[in-house]
């Protein structure tokens, strides 16, 4: 029964406003206002014509396409082997693998791009090669856990009736099995290639002026050179075919959910004989790929003339290169910075993101509206939101970008959608009688709202802070655009450090990536345990 | 003490009740019985307030409460499935309706205590709810609503998903204890025997039948 046929017990609509206002205002002012300035200077006729004029343009658009296409085809391929071991067999460490890679998925790009500089000689540091690695090495565990959650669902009788039809092993994988994973390996498909196409921190350590995605190349025309409105003709133009590409994917999911009727996991069994080979070396080379570079990163960060020392690691502390002459990069400066940005960030997402939860629900059909404005900016790649904001408020009275809360605030709102999402299923479940029962207690609106509402949200709001704070630690698309020189943050710093020549800059930079690495994944494996735990204490409650 | 007056409401277009009425004296308990879908819960809502009729009019103690909120009602409801506040302790439970009413905390404490022991829960005030068996949580249900003292308490197939015996015991335990305090009630069952065993009269209600 739903509560809005409740007209005597409903909120006091002053209070509804009252909680609706500060999320609302806060996507105004922050999200759609940037926008709208951000599309007016992008869709005059001039800088459209201009842009496009440009020989660059085009080629910095064929070198997105094709990175990305081979991006993705390269996971997919590399993925399909451990997928199957993972949703096929039972083996020792067999969800310590699931969690490594997925671990790797949530580290910040920056990271992930000094890991690959860490473990490529320096020859193909900025080859091709490199940024296709780290494509890989971050999207492995999307194609494992995606088809891996199909393939696990197939009954391998499908395989054997086609063997006893007469198909050999490959024949029978490539006219049955594949073919039933191809939705999985489009859905799959689908968000790696949203991912490395507007892959940002990556290219950015390790692209070169000729390999350069639309998004850096927004970043370097509007900051490196000083032409606005050529960079937000790509921003449009990106989101653009992104919009495109979205609308596709789903209509061709579609398409395809309802041909197969999956009846839930299949019991997994012990590899035998000569698959326990073929396990083995599927998931330890899987492995291999997405922590080799990781150790890389922390081995190299404690070499810096050929041997090993702690030298980078001692030196965090001082920008001082020689008596006098100063680096403008604080490695430890950077990592205070990160941290209290980090602390505001998950502050104002939390605020926000739980204020937007109450007025979601209390505010029934219409708190929709709410709800899809609030999923924008995870929409929106984290670069076009910083540049809006850059080109909005940088004149009076709005002249803000020297206020110190300008990166936690673009931090938010690229956070905000996670923590809404984290807590508005809780919010959603919560049975309207018990808040009927307060009421037939005597408790007024307001007060049997919040006794059956809050203490619910606190869980995960807790979640949604977690997250918050790992996104703001390795957000680095926004920052690029509103940090202020003084106060970098750990990515910026990475960034800038793997640019300088010297062995010494490079090894902070690995210093900084393992540390801002190191507070990632423990950050994100808290919040899984306490989802863990969460799910544990519900169901000892159940009788 | 309660008065139901020609209560008409519509479900998706479809009449559910129509034209009902019903009158409790003080300290009756009245077995509203029907089968599903007759819409008995619906009008134990409308007493409630927490769904308002199309037509008709719900008089509390003589004043009409028709568009009274529920919590200015002071009527008691024992769910079906009880709904317990489960981040609140047992003894925080029962004792809600009496922090609302603005009782002191002492006094709340002694009350709640003494409500517990009336149920057969004595001691059971520092208990979590989510570890009470199907038994008990029903008694803490009928514990808070009581221990405001409402003008009308409303009983939501209370006793439903209990296994057989127990439910016997607790039909005659909770009828009792309504008795014992006074209580007018309205309970609400689809179970002849069990409307027969708890309540001093018994009111049909079916499709098109209003009494």
């Amino acid at each position: 029964m739903d509560r809005y046929r409740d007209p005597l017990n409903r909120l006091p609509r002053w209070f509804v406003a009252a909680v609706a206002a500060p999320p609302l205002g806060f996507l105004l002012l922050f999200y759609v206002w940037p926008f709208a300035t951000l599309a007016w200077r992008g869709l005059g006729v001039d800088a459209i014509v201009d842009t496009l004029d440009r020989a660059d343009t085009w080629k910095v658009l064929w070198f997105t396409t094709w990175q990305a296409s081979a991006s993705t085809l390269l996971t997919l391929t590399l993925g399909l082997a451990p997928a199957w071991a993972v949703s096929r067999f039972s083996f020792a460490g067999r969800r310590a693998f699931l969690s490594a890679l997925t671990a790797v998925f949530v580290l910040p790009t920056v990271v992930v791009g000094a890991a690959i500089v860490a473990v490529l000689p320096a020859s193909l540091d900025h080859s091709v090669w490199a940024i296709l690695g780290a494509h890989v090495v971050f999207n492995l565990a999307v194609v494992v856990r995606t088809v891996g959650a199909v393939w696990e669902q197939l009954p391998p009788e499908l395989e054997e009736a086609a063997a006893t039809l007469g198909a050999g092993p490959g024949r029978a994988f490539r006219s049955v099995t594949l073919p039933l994973l191809r939705p999985a390996l489009a859905a799959a498909g689908a968000i790696i290639f949203l991912f490395t196409f507007t892959s940002f921190g990556v290219i950015r350590v390790l692209g070169t002026a000729g390999r350069s995605t639309i998004e850096v190349e927004v970043w370097r025309r509007a900051t490196q050179l000083g032409d606005l409105g050529g960079a937000a003709v790509l921003a449009l133009l990106q989101l653009a075919v992104l919009a495109a590409l979205v609308t596709w994917s789903a209509r061709a999911q579609r398409r395809h959910t309802h041909t197969i009727g999956l009846q839930g996991a299949l019991p997994r069994r012990r590899p035998i004989g000569r698959q326990r080979w073929w396990v083995a070396s599927s998931v330890g080379g899987a492995l291999a790929v997405v922590m080799v570079p990781l150790l890389a990163l922390v081995e190299r960060s404690m070499r810096t003339d050929g041997s090993y020392s702690l030298a980078a690691w001692r030196s965090l502390g001082d920008d001082e290169i020689r008596p006098g002459l100063r680096l403008g990069v604080d490695p430890l400066g950077a990592l205070r910075n990160s941290a209290t940005t980090a602390l505001w960030a998950t502050l104002f997402a939390v605020v926000i993101g739980g204020l937007a939860v109450i007025a979601i629900t209390a505010l029934g059909r219409s708190g929709r509206l709410l709800d899809t404005g609030l999923m924008l900016p995870l929409g929106t790649s984290a670069v076009t939101i910083g540049f809006g904001m850059l080109i909005t408020f940088d004149a009076p009275p709005v002249d803000w970008r020297a206020s110190w809360w300008l990166v936690p605030v673009g931090h938010a709102l690229v956070a905000v959608p996670f923590v809404v999402r984290a807590a508005l299923g809780v919010g959603r479940s919560i049975d309207p009688d018990l808040r009927a029962a307060a009421a037939t207690l005597g408790a007024p609106p307001i007060r049997a709202w919040a006794t059956t509402t809050l203490p619910f949200l606190r869980r995960p709001l807790a979640t949604g802070a977690g997250l918050a704070a790992a996104i703001s630690l390795g957000e680095f698309g926004a920052t690029s655009f509103l940090s202020r020189s003084g106060s970098e943050t750990l990515p910026i710093a990475i960034e800038r450090l793997l640019g300088r020549t010297g062995r010494l800059f490079q090894a902070q930079a690995f210093a900084l990536s393992a540390i801002l690495a190191a507070a990632t994944m423990t950050i994100v494996m808290l919040v899984d345990a306490g989802a863990a735990f969460e799910r544990r204490e519900d169901h000892a409650r159940r009788p | 003490m309660l008065g139901v007056h020609d209560i008409t409401i519509s479900f998706e277009g479809r009449p559910l009740l129509e034209r009902v009425s019903l009158a409790l004296d003080a300290g009756e308990i009245v077995a509203l019985l029907g089968p599903s879908g007759s819409g008995k819960s619906t009008l134990l809502r409308i007493i409630a307030g927490l769904i308002v009729p199309e037509g008709g009019t719900v008089e509390i103690d003589g004043a009409d409460c028709t568009h009274v909120p529920t919590h200015r009602r002071s009527v008691g409801m024992v769910f079906q499935d009880e709904q317990l506040f489960p981040h609140l302790s047992v003894g925080a439970n029962v004792a809600f309706g009496l922090k609302m009413a603005g009782m002191a905390a002492r006094e709340r404490r002694r009350r709640s205590d003494d409500m517990l022991e009336l149920v057969g829960l004595g001691g059971f005030g520092d208990r979590q709810v989510g570890r009470l068996s199907g038994g008990e949580a029903k008694r803490v249900a009928l514990a808070r609503s009581l221990a405001p003292t409402p003008k009308v308490l409303l009983l939501d197939e209370p006793l439903t998903g209990l296994d057989r015996e127990l439910h016997d015991r607790l039909a005659d335990e909770v009828a009792a204890i309504l008795r014992a305090t006074g209580t007018t009630a309205i309970w609400v069952t689809h179970d002849a025997a069990e409307a027969a065993a708890v309540a001093d009269r018994i009111v049909r209600l079916g499709a098109g039948t209003s009494s």
